[in-house]
């Protein structure tokens, strides 16, 4: 199986082909998985992870944690971010551990240009959610 | 237990604990031998039933060729005892006997070989449930640990960078302030650029004597004019003009 870093060769050129030319940058996050950070202009404060086991190709973005949410209005969040899943496109909620993320699966072999059209994707759904959904939060 | 309520049990535990626990590498590796001993299994049942289905087809035209044979000795002894050849009739009927002795077993051997290839195909069934449920099973694990993990990876990564992460809202007024910095930008450009390109063609305008610019010193002139004319109208006793005009 081929590794991440060389499966998502010319990832940072095609995604940034999709997203109409914006600079994209893609870094390795050392640790004992291997995952790699793909940064998008203007955006760099939602950075898309991408990350890889036996079975899937996951792309995460981390939105925001629990403790950045309105205790009052955090069950109506919750239903929101349910009722919402199955219109997104491509990309669903999740949370891991106490970080809320939206994230995209892929089979494990997937080609490098359905990463881009993923991470581009997700990008554009990760800024509107969190447009969206900033009422829910402190 | 189901796989979705073993990784509900683990996730309502120590979430520090996921990136090792979701399922231990003993586990994985007895379920990936287990996957691999369901598919040789697999593999063997379908050669096996290949072969008792050829053999079902087989005894399938040989019971048809008995039954067909059966009937048409039976026909014979009508015929001999018909022509009164009683001793011909009991020969003939005698192997009817033996043809219907081997249409048992023959049969006997069909319904022995369709008892085989249901068991076969129920084999087949249970062996690739197996392997779907394994391959499930040590699928969910291995991404649950490995998006814990990656998480545990970057959340280091950011804090030994000695940058935190900074809250969703204020990433979003950042990114807002960005866009607006950007429109902003462009507005303004828009709005200089369509300036100077006024006074730009204003001025080529003037030079070439066309437009407001170019006839503004005669309109002052022709204004003055005007007025002086009027002023002499007006006051008859002060005008300066000669006495012949």
């Amino acid at each position: 199986m081929k590794t991440l870093l060389a499966q998502l060769k010319g990832l940072d050129t095609l995604t940034a082909d999709a997203m109409g030319g914006l600079v994209v940058d893609l870094q390795p996050i050392p640790g004992d998985v291997p995952v790699v950070q793909v940064s998008i202009e203007d955006r760099q404060e939602l950075p898309i992870y991408i990350t890889c086991s036996d079975a899937q190709m996951l792309c995460l973005c981390y939105l925001w944690a629990d403790d950045e949410v309105l205790p009052e209005r955090r069950m109506e969040l919750l239903q929101t971010l349910l009722d919402l899943n199955p219109s997104v496109p491509l990309s669903s909620f999740g949370r891991v551990g106490d970080r809320y993320v939206l994230l995209g699966a892929l089979g494990r072999d997937a080609r490098v240009e359905d990463i881009a059209k993923e991470v581009a994707v997700l990008s554009d759904n990760a800024l509107d959610a969190l447009s969206a959904l900033s009422e829910y939060l402190k | 237990m189901s796989v979705i309520k073993k990784v509900m049990t683990l996730l309502h535990g120590s979430v520090r604990e996921i990136g090792e626990s979701v399922v231990d590498a003993n586990a994985t590796h007895i379920y990936e031998q287990e996957i691999l001993d369901a598919r040789h299994s697999v593999a063997q049942a379908r050669d096996e039933l290949a072969g008792v289905m050829a053999r079902q087809m087989q005894s399938t035209r040989q019971i048809e060729r008995l039954q067909g044979d059966i009937e048409r000795y039976e026909a014979l002894v009508i015929e001999a005892l018909d022509k009164a050849q009683e001793a011909l009739a009991e020969e003939v009927a005698a192997k009817v006997g033996a043809i219907e002795q081997e249409l048992q077993a023959q049969t006997r051997a069909h319904a022995a070989c369709a008892a085989q290839v249901a068991r076969l195909k129920e084999l087949i069934r249970s062996a690739e449930a197996r392997i779907r449920e394994h391959e499930r099973e040590i699928g969910v694990a291995k991404t649950t640990e490995s998006v814990y993990r990656a998480t545990r990876s970057i959340s280091e990564n950011i804090s030994q960078g000695g940058s935190r992460l900074v809250s969703a809202r204020e990433s979003l007024e950042r990114i807002r302030q960005r866009h607006e910095d950007l429109a902003d930008r462009m507005t303004a450009a828009e709005q200089l650029q369509q300036a100077f390109g006024d006074d730009a063609l204003d001025q080529k305008l003037a030079a070439a004597g066309i437009g407001d610019e170019a006839k503004r010193q005669q309109r002052v002139m022709d204004r003055i004019r005007a007025r002086r004319a009027q002023g002499a109208q007006g006051t008859p006793g002060s005008d300066p003009a000669p006495a012949d005009d």
